[in-house]
């Protein structure tokens, strides 16, 4: 289990990580998203130590990750940009990593095997496709059977095989109890293979939710009716649950009610309609339209300080 | 600057993981970072890139063969043909075989900063301490690995050097033999002086982060600093100069 309480990460002027707080819980996937440059890699880099946080702190497994005893068997971490030697082997590598933890060869073995790098484990990594290195990444956080794997960008440069064995390891892992966490920038991705989503935009927490409540809130954008008789569709369509809108002196948003149901009540009651059609947006569009906010959020401070100065 | 903690918060931490592990129903292994297992990494770390294997071959190589020359085309009353650096004057047996030992302290010194800043400039590095995440270990480690394996195999060189040379000295005034005075003790202080080259170098290495960086910094302070110090004023110089 990861926690994530009041991060902060400042650059001399410019703040990558604000005050950002959430948590990675044991038997579920999290993903971890926002556009580029959002904080991402930073703040899984501060995660494992590699970046220390000018404020707030992180714990795995209720420790600072300098003070595990085995760090490899707590979290297991693939990070976005190469971590490897390129003149050494993979399994020379791997090797490497698992004997500081006193890891045997044949969990090194198992791992390869479990990655589909056995035919080029002898070969240096230097002349490993981008795809192969992610997959050696991966059999690395593997390697300490980790209770937590945190994947920064897993996909990237993975063929469809390899995103949908990515995909199905996280699955795995989750129901053995374990926790997962993977970054993306991809919305419809992440949906598939998280429960749990983090979304952060210019480094503040914009969205702590879950895969089905963004869906339904993407998703359930509403009806938009058009019709001459916008007060007697009105009064026909209002209930209980059922929120109405008015834009324009012919146009309704209905929230609350399906594009048949209301179809069906206009018909029974002789109200002509001009157009009915269910608002639904993408989860890719929601996604943007939520971090899009953000930036715009985030950039009028700045702008105010720098005039203000 | 990430802190490094000590080892009792490591034995303490310990006890806590075992108690606190339920997290994972899987393995009840024994996975644990120790000093030992780091050193054991590191170790196999170092004899996994060919550069190093090149690097030390390189180092002895020069070392035997500069020595073994210079022994052969020794001649008495001639200004020495050795290089800069070398021995003055008076020439012995011994300072002869070890004609090698500059160039083969640079090849030794870039070795160390390879085994470091070579790290840093792979991003190797970020694997290091994902598995260790206390600095000082690791450092400790290179060194502990590198020192060692620099001094044994100079040592062994500088005496090969030695004794292939010494036919070539053979009836000259200043011919020496392994058992004379102080011939095995300079011929050792030789790989100490090496190893602790090579330990320089990775101090250089995690200090500059940088393979080219650091390799600068050691050319300019084994090759060039020893010469500015012979600008300074005598009273100085005589108690810094060996």
């Amino acid at each position: 289990m990861i926690e994530v309480r009041e991060l902060t990460k400042r650059y001399s002027d410019k703040t990558v990580v604000d005050n950002l707080s959430f948590s990675v819980r044991p038997g579920e996937v999290t993903g971890f998203l926002g556009p580029n440059g959002a904080g991402k890699s930073t703040t899984m880099r501060m995660i494992v130590g590699l970046d220390s946080p000018t404020k707030g702190s992180v714990t795995v497994g209720g420790r600072p990750y300098a003070m595990q005893s085995a760090p490899l068997h707590e979290i297991g971490t693939l990070l976005e940009a190469k971590s490897v030697h390129p003149g050494r082997s993979a399994f020379n590598h791997l090797m490497a990593l698992a004997y500081t933890h006193g890891i045997p060869r044949s969990r090194v073995a198992e791992v390869i095997e479990l990655a589909g790098l056995t035919s080029v484990a002898g070969k240096r990594v230097g002349a490993f496709s981008l795809g192969m290195g992610q997959r050696l990444g991966i059999a690395a956080a593997l390697l300490g059977d980790p209770a937590i794997v945190m994947l920064d960008e897993p996909v990237n440069g993975l063929d469809p095989e390899g995103v949908l064995w990515v995909r199905n390891l996280l699955r795995s892992l989750a129901d053995e109890g374990r926790a997962g966490m993977l970054s993306s920038h991809l919305m419809s991705e992440t949906a598939l293979i998280a429960d749990h989503l983090v979304i952060i935009g210019r480094g503040r927490l914009l969205a702590d939710t879950t895969v089905d409540d963004f869906t339904r809130e993407a998703i359930g954008g509403g009806v938009k009716v058009a019709t001459a008789e916008t007060a007697k569709l009105r009064s026909l369509l209002s209930g209980p649950d059922v929120t109405i809108t008015s834009s324009s002196t012919e146009e309704l948003l209905v929230l609350g009610r399906d594009a048949r149901e209301i179809g069906a009540i206009a018909a029974r009651h002789g109200v002509a309609l001009y157009e009915l059609t269910p608002q639904s947006a993408s989860l890719e569009a929601a996604f943007m339209e939520l971090t899009r906010d953000a930036v715009e959020y985030q950039s009028a401070p700045a702008d105010t300080e720098r005039e203000a100065a | 600057m990430p802190t490094t903690s000590l080892r009792p918060h490591r034995r303490t931490g310990r006890h806590t993981q075992l108690s606190t592990a339920p997290d994972v129903p899987t393995s009840a292994t024994a996975y644990k970072v120790t000093g030992l297992r780091v050193l054991r990494s590191e170790w196999a770390k170092f004899w996994s890139l060919r550069s190093s294997w090149i690097t030390l071959g390189v180092a002895v190589f020069l070392l035997v063969l500069f020595g073994a020359i210079a022994s052969y085309t020794y001649s008495p009353g001639a200004a020495t043909g050795g290089p800069p650096g070398g021995a003055s004057g008076d020439s012995t047996a011994v300072s002869l075989a070890l004609t090698g030992v500059t160039f083969a302290s640079l090849a030794v010194g870039v070795l160390g900063v390879l085994l470091a800043a070579g790290e840093y400039s792979t991003g190797m590095i970020r694997s290091t301490l994902a598995a260790v995440p206390r600095r000082l270990p690791v450092l400790w480690s290179k060194a502990a690995v590198i020192g060692p394996i620099a001094l044994v195999l100079t040592s062994i060189g500088a005496l090969a050097a030695f004794l292939l040379g010494a036919p070539g000295l053979d009836g000259e005034k200043i011919a020496l033999s392994l058992g004379d005075d102080g011939v095995l003790r300079s011929l050792a202080g030789a790989g100490v002086y090496l190893g602790l080259v090579a330990v320089f170098g990775v101090a250089l290495g995690v200090l500059i982060r940088s393979s080219a960086g650091a390799i600068a910094a050691l050319v300019g302070i084994l090759l060039i600093l020893p010469g500015l110090a012979s600008l300074l004023p005598d009273s100085l110089y005589d108690s810094i100069n060996p």
